[in-house]
């Protein structure tokens, strides 16, 4: 559990396309200023996740409280209210642009969105331009004449506009550099001291995670697995996905990776998930128990959270 | 010493381009030893996969090359007749890519293509015995089901699979030298450890040198033994991989290194992460001197001409003025 007052609650929540179940009676509280890390393979549902939290993909069971108000009653329903309070960041920041609106207009449409554009918000999203590092040159060019770099910027500064209090990033140092990642988290980081956001930030990267999240939550096949401090999770996790992923991150430091183990078997099909715990087609430590009986995520005494009948290191 | 493998000298490759021609690669110098793995890192535009395609003779229409020599097991491959170069490819040489959906044929079986690599290279052999040599190689690299799976399509497979079956192919024909581009970057975590494994465990079928083309420095740590840092269409530095990534001689790869997280690392709550301020030199326009200079923390006034690479103990090179 985090010692911070919730601001995002997630309960049993439930994201369908179709047939397909992609997030499946997953319940998670996010901790006012905190940041969470969100982590998973392809198909876990860490996106769709993503997306129903900032409203883009409707949920079909369950609930999201943000600061207590219920996202889909309502209030919280109205156009704005959500986007006042939690904005995503895309992974792809140039697709995310309209390729038709100059920067200009780009960053004046959440203002307007707010029915806020006057000249002081105005020219208090031309500082954030500046405070970011971006040239107000910038601001007649269009998306496709921006440097990755840049773009990324630009949906930050428009995200900013709407003066959230929580921001989602997904993927947010794909593509980028390892020489100029380190810009850009602190970056984030700096913002997250000035304006107190509290950041979701869903990542394959385990090394950003292990360094810029206060918590992190692990997903598999829709589900979270186990959830709890970062520190916790890389120096002593619980659940044998979360040790599987872990030992697959490719580390400079030789001792560490002699210790490794390799996941056998690949990510079952999220339309027919095994039963019982939905990880023991992969797991190293299987029992019969685990074919038939699915696990509960369960708290410790000291708060961390897991989904295994048999966790590692006593749980 | 014995003799290497693969020796390129003073290759350049340049891209026709709006602006003028882009320097992609200028006076690289690499050795490849017999029977060693060898990983080329860089960041984007670092022109490691230009080198690839290069050696594999896959440029592209606008690039435009030129080496002082390509010496591959005692052939000048610069001036090798093209169809006689192109031979090499399937038979001495095998490239392994990033995205196999891209470099295998959608509409062949996976058997049928498997079968038609082999025949350059076993003319001798009948279709019937390629098809088992196929098979086997398939269970070899991890392939459930094999036999089965030969009359699959491409996209019958997963990223994993598909990733599995462009190994088994490069093994097929035994190449001298197998070059793989990115071969786990578009793989989720746990299937990257798993085709890294395969990798180092089919090593020994290889009786050759491997080059792994890779941003990724950890991945290149845990599978080879010397490393060639690129940067900017350069090399900057070069030596067994240990020696470069324990005590980097470049202030580039020292700065690089920096930049890797460790994630179990002590360290502050919102302690800044290292970077390095700059971006790369744009390659139409390149400035003089040396490369890195213009975000060098360590530049001065001699880095206004360009520093060869030089050798430093017999085992590695660095092309800077400070060593």
């Amino acid at each position: 559990m985090t010692d911070r007052a919730a601001i995002l609650q997630m309960e049993s929540v439930v994201v369908r396309y179709g047939r397909l179940t992609a997030v499946d009676r997953l319940s998670l509280v996010v901790g006012d200023g905190e940041t969470l890390g969100l982590v998973g393979e392809s198909g876990c549902g860490k996106t769709s996740l993503a997306k129903a939290l900032v409203g883009l993909t409707p949920i079909d069971r369950g609930r999201i409280l943000l600061d207590g108000a219920d996202t889909s009653r309502g209030d919280a329903t109205k156009r704005g209210w959500l986007s006042q309070r939690i904005q995503l960041l895309f992974q792809d920041p140039v697709a995310s642009l309209s390729p038709r609106l100059s920067v200009r207009r780009l960053l004046q449409e959440p203002l307007r969105i707010r029915h806020a554009l006057t000249p002081q918000t105005w020219q208090e999203v031309r500082q954030l331009v500046v405070d970011l590092g971006l040239s107000e040159s910038l601001l007649q060019l269009y998306p496709h004449q921006l440097s990755g770099g840049q773009a990324r910027r630009v949906s930050l500064v428009r995200a900013l506009a709407m003066r959230p209090r929580i921001i989602v990033a997904d993927e947010p140092t794909a593509g980028l550099d390892l020489s100029v990642q380190g810009e850009l988290l602190n970056l984030l980081a700096q913002l997250q001291r000035r304006l107190g956001l509290t950041y979701v930030v869903v990542s394959h990267n385990l090394n950003v995670i292990g360094r810029i999240t206060d918590r992190v939550a692990v997903m598999y096949l829709g589900q979270i697995v186990e959830v709890g401090t970062t520190r916790r999770i890389f120096d002593r996790p619980a659940h044998h996905y979360t040790a599987g992923l872990i030992a697959a991150n490719p580390v400079l430091d030789r001792a560490r990776r002699r210790k490794r183990t390799v996941l056998q078997g690949e990510l079952p099909s999220p339309h027919d998930p095994p039963p019982g715990c939905r990880f023991h087609t992969r797991c190293p430590a299987v029992q019969e128990r685990c074919r038939l009986e699915e696990p509960a995520l369960r708290p410790d005494a000291a708060g961390h959270q897991v989904a295994c009948h048999f966790p590692l290191d006593g749980g | 010493m014995a003799a290497p493998l693969l020796s390129i000298r003073g290759l350049e490759v340049r891209y026709a381009t709006e602006r003028g021609p882009a320097r992609v690669l200028r006076s690289v110098d690499i050795d490849i030893p017999e029977n060693a793995v060898v990983g080329v890192v860089g960041e984007s535009g670092s022109g490691k996969s230009t080198l690839a395609l290069t050696l594999m003779d896959l440029l592209p229409g606008n690039a435009q090359q030129s080496a002082a020599s390509l010496l591959f097991e005692g052939v000048e491959l610069s001036s090798l007749p093209r169809s006689q170069r192109r031979r090499l490819r399937g038979t001495r040489m095998a490239m392994v890519f990033q995205d196999p959906m891209s470099s295998l044929h959608p509409l062949f079986a996976i058997g049928t293509q498997m079968v038609d690599i082999q025949r350059t290279k076993h003319p001798e052999l009948s279709s019937r015995d390629l098809r088992q040599r196929a098979a086997a190689m398939l269970t070899r690299v991890g392939v459930p089901d094999a036999a089965a799976r030969m009359s699959r399509y491409p996209h019958e497979f997963s990223g994993g699979m598909r990733q599995r079956v462009m190994i088994a192919m490069a093994l097929l024909v035994q190449p001298k030298l197998l070059i793989a581009d990115e071969p786990t970057t578009a793989l989720d975590a746990t299937i990257e450890a798993q085709i890294v494994e395969l990798l180092r465990d089919v090593r020994s079928d290889i009786r050759g040198s491997i080059i792994l083309i890779s941003h990724s420095l950890g991945l290149v740590a845990d599978l080879c033994d010397h490393v060639v840092v690129m940067y900017a269409g350069e090399v900057v530095e070069t030596g067994a991989v240990d020696d470069v990534f324990g005590a980097p001689q470049h202030p580039y790869t020292r700065a690089l290194l920096d930049c890797e997280i460790d994630p179990w690392a002590a360290v502050e709550k919102g302690a800044a992460l290292p970077r390095i301020p700059g971006a790369p030199p744009d390659l139409v326009e390149m400035p003089a001197g040396c490369v890195f200079a213009p975000r060098c923390p360590q530049r001065h006034e001699r880095c206004g001409v360009a520093p060869a690479l030089k050798s430093l103990d017999g085992n590695r090179t660095v092309a800077c003025w400070l060593r």
